[in-house]
């Protein structure tokens, strides 16, 4: 059980943006939360985040999702990409107007000299029958200590006002 | 002519949260991902309608429906 859960850092668009980005993460934590409300541009019902730590864009990225929507359930994955991803979990231009999709990141051991796994779990909240979520396991092969993540949206379309994106430090002690 | 598009940065340590327009490398890496992405997606929905199709066929030739088969498997 975490003894601290502390918020590090906090944004809310208040237009729309290509990515978010949190930089210069202090490094008194053990472990990171994310925890993000988001609707995209894209023409779709959904849509999803990639991340990037530390700048790496190189193919040092792998990850596993399993997404349904209600009727069908499928996965995906891929073992060299350029980020980390979490599909299936905000809301795009055909959800429901005003709905935004959520999910949670967690990093843990972001300082370790270790590669990093993550886990983000996320739902679209379409008001339809279509309503798509995802559970993605990803691992950013790279055993530096974490100092910043970018948030951007997988078909590099823009996070609408209104998104909103918190990172939370949480300590062992 | 578009708005250029614009990257939010919050630094952690100081608390200071900019807004920036993204460079014209920026821009291009993000067009690049986003055919990249969009390919992805093509692939997949074809993918899922092959399989829709080709369900279809084996449920035709079993004679069953899909609630039948969905019993059958539970």
């Amino acid at each position: 059980m975490a003894t601290t859960y502390s918020l590090i850092e906090a944004n809310t668009l208040s237009s729309s943006a290509a990515s978010v980005a949190f930089s210069s993460i202090p490094a008194t934590y053990t472990d990171l939360v994310l925890r993000i409300s988001a609707r995209c541009a894209d023409t779709g019902v959904y849509g999803g985040l990639k991340f990037t730590f530390n700048s790496d864009t190189a193919s040092n990225y792998s990850f596993t999702v399993m997404y349904g929507n209600g009727s069908s359930l499928a996965g995906d994955a891929d073992t060299a990409i350029a980020n980390a991803r979490a599909k299936f979990t905000i809301t795009a231009s055909n959800a429901t107007a005003d709905t935004f999709g959520n999910l949670e990141i967690y990093i843990p051991s972001y300082l370790a000299s270790v590669r990093k796994p993550l886990s983000a779990l996320g739902a679209g909240e379409t008001n339809a029958a279509t309503a798509y979520m995802g559970q993605n396991a990803n691992l950013w092969k790279n055993t530096a200590a974490i100092t910043s993540i970018q948030i951007s949206e997988i078909f590099s379309t823009n996070l609408l006002t209104g998104s909103s994106f918190y990172l939370y430090g949480i300590s062992n002690a | 002519m578009a708005d250029t598009p614009t990257k939010v940065v919050v630094n952690c340590t100081t608390g200071v949260t900019e807004v920036l327009p993204l460079t014209a490398t920026e821009i291009a890496d993000m067009e690049t991902a986003r055919v990249a992405a969009e390919a992805e997606r093509v692939e997949r929905e074809a993918e899922q309608a092959a399989n829709a199709i080709l369900k279809a066929e084996i449920l035709e030739r079993l004679g069953i429906t899909e609630a039948e088969a969905k019993l059958l498997l539970s």
